[in-house]
C-alpha cells in the first residue's frame, strides 16, 4: 500500500449499461466521477458509485480476492478480473463493458455460470472413474508427485470467461469450447484416475466446434488471470487429436 | 403463483451442499440446490491451506490418528464442542479426503527421500518413507500435534469444490443459480422447503420439499474487516432463526483470523505459518514465543489473533495511514516454495499490495473469519426443533468446533458432514412418515406475506437507508463485539443494534425496479443480519466468561462452573427487538475428554464440579487397557451414530488393514 501525499486522482469511469429486463431500455454509456483512494480497486470503485451515486447499477463480485471468477469484465477492452484491478494502475478515464459472447443479465453482470455448466455437461468435465465407488477405508491410489502437481496447474482455471471473451472463434462459433473447455480436457486427459481415452475425448473435441476450431489466435493466453499454459496445451490437445483423426 | 417439488431442497451451493445434495441424489432422491451464485463460485473456493485428515502418510504426520485429531479438535473448541459429533467428523474426515482423491482432487503428494523444511524459524532435513510415496501429503496447521492437514498447494478449497461441483453435475443435480432463499416454509414444527426469489427476475417462488439443507456457509460480512466473501452474510442462518422455532447455537463464538492482509482483510492462508512463516513486530521481532513458548506462532487462532492484537495495543505495531499492523514474514521459505506452494498468496500480495513476498513481509492484522455458530442440529444434522430442516458446514452448529474451529477443520467439515447428513436425509426422505402432506394455503400465505414484504419496501413511505444501516451495525459488531469483549461495549452494542432493528422496519428503496435490484437485495438482508448480530452481541453480554474466540476482559477465566453450556437463540415474534436466549448443558459425565488446559493460550480456569470425577473415570479406564479402539469405545461410544457405510476403520501404514470393522 503506498502512501501518497499528492492530492488524489478524479477518475472518470464510463460504464457500458443495459437492462434486458426493463422494457425499451437501451445501451448506452454511463459516466460516474470519482475520487481515487489508496488502494483502490475496480471493486472498491463499483460498490462506491453504487452506494453513492447509482443503486441500479449491475455488476458481480463474490470473493473480492481474484480466486472465484465472478468479476470479469471488459477493462478499457480488454477481459481481466475487475476485483484484483487497481485503478492506479490505469488512466483517469475508464471503459468498463460487460464480457462478450455471455448472455447479459444486466450492465456488467453476464451469465457465465450458465454457459460453463452448459460447456462442463457437454465435455463431461469430471473424472469417469474405473469404479464408480472409492474404497474409503483403504489408503488411498498412488500418484507420483509431479503428476499431482501438472494436474493442478490446469485445475487452477476459474471459469471467469476472460479466455471466451478474448477468443476470436467464440465470436463466430457460438458452440465453440473455447480454451476453458479445452483447457479441462487437457487437465482430465493428464489424469490416470480418468479411463477415458483419446478416442472419447475425440468424440468430444474433435471438430470445429472443439480444438480444431481454434485458429491459434491466442487471445485466451494473453488474457488468462491465471496464467494457465493455454497455447501449449491446446496445441498439444490439437495434435493427439489429429493422430486420434488420422487413424 | 410457481410451484416447485422436489424431495430435498439445499440452500447453498458450496461445498457442503454440493456433498450433501450428491449422497441424497445417489440415494434415489430428486435434490435442488439453490445458490446466490454459480456453485464454484461459492466462498469454500478461498479455502487455502488445507483439509484435517488423519493419514498420517508423512513422516511428521506418523501416529496421528482419530485418537488425537479428535483431542487436538476438542481443545481447539475450548470443550464447546459436541464430543460425540467430533468422534463422527475425526473417523469420517479420513474417508472423505479419500474419496475426492477418487473424484480427481489432485491432493499434493508425498515424495520419497529427504526434504528441507522450516520449522520454527530453522531449517531441518526431514526423511519420508518410501512407502509413502505418491500418497497424500500433510503439512503443520495451528493447533495441531501432527502434521494433518492435507493440501493442494493453496488453492485446496479451489480444488475441492471443483472436483465436487463437477460432481454434482456428473451426477445431473440442477444448481439454480442467482436464486436467494427469503424464508423457510413451516408449520406445527415441520419444516416444507422455502420461498425463493429470482435475483435475476425478481420472481417469487415456493420450492416444496420433503427435506430442507442449509448449506449457506457464515456471517462475515457482519463486521467490517472480513476475510469472507462479499455472499457471507449469514442468510440462512436469518431465515433459520426467523421461523421462531428453530434455534442457532453459539452465535457469540466469532473466530478472527490472525492473518488478514492489511487493510483489505483478504486471506493468506495458516499455511505460511505452519510451512515455517513468522509474524514480527514493527521493530522485526518475533513475537509470539514470548506469549506462547509452546505452540508460537502455531497455537489455535483464537490465541494467536488475541496475542497480536495485544502486541499491537502495546504499541508494537507497524504504522500505516490506515492504522496499525503487524508482518508476517515468508521470506525464508525461499522463493521455490512460495511460489509453488503458496501460489495464491503470492498472487494476492502482488495484485493487492504491490508486496512481492519472496523478498518482503506481509502487512497483516486479525480479520473476522469464521461463524462458529449456526442452526443447531442433532448428530444427524436435523434442527431438534424443526422437523425435516437440515443444516452442514459453517452455517450449521453441529458441533465441532465449539467456541473456536482448528485451521483445516472448516473445509474437512463441509464435505465430511455433506457425506453424514446427507445420509441421514436420505434415510428421512426414504420414510413415508415423511411424505409431503402440504397444504397449499400454507404456501400461498407464506409467498404473498413475502412478497407484501417486498412491496412495503419499494412502494412504501420508509425513509431509512439500508447501507446506512448496514455499516452502522459492522462498525458497532467490530469496534465493539470483536476479539477483545467488554461488559459495559456489549451491552451498548445491543441497545444501538435494537435501535437499529427499529429502524430496519423502516428501510426504503429509492430504485423501483422489482427484477434484478441490488438495492432492494441489501435491504431485505440488512433487516435479516441485524438480528443475526444481536444474537451475536446479546450471547456475547450474557455469556460472563471467556472461551475460545469468545474472549471477555472483564471475565478473562474459562469458567466450567456456570458456562460449559451452549447458547441457544430463537426469534420468537417479528415485533421483538431480541432474541430469547436459552442453554444447553454440556454433560461432563460422558465426555471423553473432560475439560482442562488446552496446551496453549491462559492456564486459568474454574472447573465444572463433575470434571474431577469423570477425568478419574477416564483414568481408570484408560488403565484397564486393551486396542485404542476399545477404550474410545468404552470412553464415549459413537460408532452407532454413523450412517453404516462410513464404519469402516481407516487404514494407516502404521496400521494396516484388518478384518472387522
Amino acid at each position: 500500500m503506498k502512501d501518497t501525499t499528492t492530492e488524489n486522482r478524479q477518475l472518470k469511469i464510463s460504464v457500458l449499461r443495459y437492462n434486458p429486463q426493463v422494457p425499451g431500455d437501451r445501451p448506452r454509456l454511463q459516466t460516474y466521477d470519482l475520487e481515487e483512494a489508496a488502494g483502490m480497486t475496480l471493486f472498491i470503485a463499483l460498490n462506491e458509485i453504487r452506494e453513492k451515486q447509482d443503486p441500479s447499477l449491475q455488476f458481480d463480485f463474490v470473493c473480492r480476492a481474484g480466486i472465484c471468477g465472478s468479476c470479469g469484465m471488459m477493462i478499457n477492452g480488454r477481459p481481466g478480473l475487475a476485483c484484483r484491478t487497481l485503478t492506479m494502475n490505469l488512466g483517469p478515464e475508464i471503459t468498463l463493458a460487460p464480457l462478450p459472447v455471455f448472455e447479459l443479465i444486466g450492465d456488467l453482470s453476464v451469465n457465465t455460470g450458465k454457459w460453463m455448466r452448459a460447456m462442463s455437461e457437454r465435455l463431461e468435465t469430471w473424472v469417469h472413474m474405473k469404479q464408480q465407488e472409492v474404497d474409503l477405508t483403504r489408503i488411498e491410489e498412488r500418484m507420483e508427485p509431479q503428476l499431482a502437481e501438472e494436474i493442478y496447474l490446469l485445475d487452477r482455471c476459474i471459469e471467469c470467461g476472460c479466455c471466451i471473451a478474448g477468443c476470436g472463434t467464440a465470436r463466430m462459433r457460438e458452440a465453440f469450447v473455447g480454451a476453458v473447455g479445452l483447457n479441462k480436457i487437457a487437465r482430465f486427459r493428464l489424469d490416470p484416475r480418468d479411463g477415458r481415452t483419446d478416442e472419447d475425448y475425440y468424440e468430444l473435441i474433435g471438430d470445429d466446434d472443439g480444438v480444431f476450431g481454434c485458429m491459434s489466435l491466442l487471445g485466451c493466453h494473453d488474457v488468462c488471470p491465471k496464467n494457465l499454459p493455454l497455447q501449449t496445451r491446446i496445441a498439444f490437445l490439437r495434435r493427439k487429436m489429429v493422430a486420434v483423426g488420422l487413424k | 403463483m410457481k410451484i416447485v417439488y422436489t424431495d430435498v431442497l439445499v440452500i447453498g451451493g458450496g461445498l457442503a451442499g454440493l456433498r450433501t445434495a450428491v449422497a441424497a441424489k445417489r440415494r434415489g432422491h430428486d435434490t435442488i440446490i439453490l445458490s446466490l451464485v454459480p456453485a464454484k463460485r461459492s466462498h469454500s473456493k478461498a479455502a487455502q491451506g488445507g483439509m484435517q485428515a488423519s493419514l498420517a502418510n508423512v513422516t511428521k504426520g506418523r501416529g496421528d490418528n482419530e485418537d488425537v485429531h479428535f483431542e487436538d479438535t476438542v481443545r481447539g473448541s475450548d470443550w464447546g464442542a459436541d464430543q460425540e459429533v467430533v468422534r463422527m467428523f475425526v473417523d469420517t474426515a479420513p474417508k472423505a479426503v479419500r474419496e475426492l482423491a477418487g473424484w480427481g482432487v489432485p491432493w499434493s503428494r508425498v515424495g520419497r527421500g529427504d526434504r528441507e523444511v522450516v520449522i520454527n524459524g530453522q531449517k531441518v532435513t526431514i526423511t519420508e518413507r518410501d512407502e509413502a510415496h505418491g500418497t497424500l501429503a500433510q503439512r503443520d496447521f495451528g493447533g495441531t500435534k501432527k502434521w494433518r492437514t492435507c493440501y493442494v498447494s493453496d488453492g485446496t478449497g479451489h480444488a475441492m469444490i471443483t472436483a465436487v461441483a463437477d460432481r454434482a453435475i456428473a451426477e445431473q443435480i440442477p444448481v439454480h443459480e442467482r436464486t436467494e432463499a427469503l424464508a423457510l416454509i413451516h408449520d406445527a414444527g415441520r419444516c416444507y422447503g422455502a420461498v425463493v426469489r429470482n435475483l435475476i427476475t425478481g420472481e417469487l417462488a415456493a420450492y416444496v420439499a420433503k427435506a430442507t439443507a442449509i448449506a449457506t456457509g457464515g456471517a462475515g460480512r457482519l463486521y467490517r474487516v472480513t476475510t469472507n466473501a462479499v455472499i457471507c452474510e449469514g442468510m440462512g442462518h436469518a431465515i433459520a432463526l426467523e421461523t421462531g422455532v428453530a434455534a442457532l447455537g453459539n452465535m457469540e463464538a466469532v473466530q478472527f483470523h490472525p492473518t488478514g492482509i492489511f487493510p483489505a482483510g483478504i486471506l493468506v492462508t495458516e499455511g505460511c505459518r505452519g510451512d515455517g512463516g513468522l509474524l514480527k513486530d514493527a521493530d522485526g521481532n518475533r513475537f509470539m514465543p514470548d506469549y506462547e513458548p509452546e505452540r508460537k506462532e502455531l497455537a489455535s487462532r483464537d490465541v494467536v489473533s488475541r496475542r497480536m492484537e495485544e502486541h499491537i495495543a502495546k504499541g508494537r505495531g507497524a504504522k500505516s495511514r490506515f492504522g496499525d499492523h503487524l508482518w508476517l514474514d515468508v521470506t525464508l521459505l525461499g522463493e521455490q516454495h512460495i511460489k509453488q506452494n503458496l501460489r495464491e498468496v503470492y498472487e494476492i500480495c502482488h495484485y493487492f499490495l504491490g508486496v512481492d513476498p519472496v523478498r518482503e513481509w506481509i502487512p497483516v492484522r486479525p480479520a473476522q473469519h469464521y461463524t462458529m455458530g449456526g442452526l443447531r442440529t442433532r448428530p444427524n444434522g436435523e434442527s431438534p426443533t424443526l422437523k425435516g430442516l437440515f443444516a452442514a458446514g459453517e452455517a450449521a452448529c453441529w458441533d465441532i468446533h465449539g467456541f473456536n474451529r482448528l485451521g483445516g477443520n472448516s473445509v474437512a467439515e463441509t464435505v465430511v458432514s455433506g457425506m453424514i447428513v446427507g445420509e441421514f436425509i436420505a434415510d428421512f426422505c426414504d420414510k413415508a412418515e415423511n411424505d409431503l402432506n402440504v397444504p397449499i394455503g400454507l404456501v400461498r400465505d407464506l409467498v404473498d406475506s413475502e412478497r407484501a414484504k417486498l412491496d412495503a419496501m419499494l412502494e412504501g413511505s420508509g425513509a431509512e437507508d439500508a447501507t446506512e444501516l448496514k455499516v452502522r451495525m459492522q462498525n458497532i459488531m467490530t469496534d465493539k463485539v470483536g476479539i477483545f469483549r467488554r461488559g459495559e461495549d456489549l451491552k451498548s452494542a445491543v441497545e444501538a443494534l435494537q435501535q437499529l432493528v427499529e429502524r430496519s422496519r423502516s428501510i426504503g428503496v429509492h430504485y423501483k425496479a422489482t427484477g434484478a435490484n441490488p438495492e432492494l437485495v441489501t435491504a431485505y438482508r440488512t433487516q435479516k443480519m441485524l438480528k443475526l448480530a444481536l444474537a451475536i452481541a446479546h450471547g456475547a453480554a450474557t455469556r460472563t466468561e471467556s472461551r475460545g474466540a469468545h474472549y471477555r476482559e472483564d471475565y478473562p477465566r474459562r469458567n466450567d462452573a456456570e458456562w460449559l453450556k451452549r447458547t441457544l437463540a430463537t426469534w420468537r415474534s417479528d415485533a421483538d427487538t431480541l432474541p430469547q436466549l436459552a442453554y444447553e448443558a454440556l454433560d461432563v459425565t460422558k465426555m471423553e475428554l473432560p475439560p482442562g488446559w488446552r496446551g496453549y493460550g491462559e492456564r486459568d480456569y474454574v472447573d465444572h464440579p463433575d470434571t474431577a470425577a469423570r477425568a478419574a473415570e477416564v483414568e481408570k479406564i484408560r488403565r484397564r487397557g486393551g486396542d485404542r479402539y476399545a477404550i474410545q469405545q468404552a470412553l464415549m461410544p459413537f460408532v452407532h451414530l454413523l450412517p453404516e457405510r462410513f464404519r469402516g476403520r481407516n487404514e494407516r501404514f502404521d496400521e494396516p488393514k484388518a478384518a472387522g470393522r
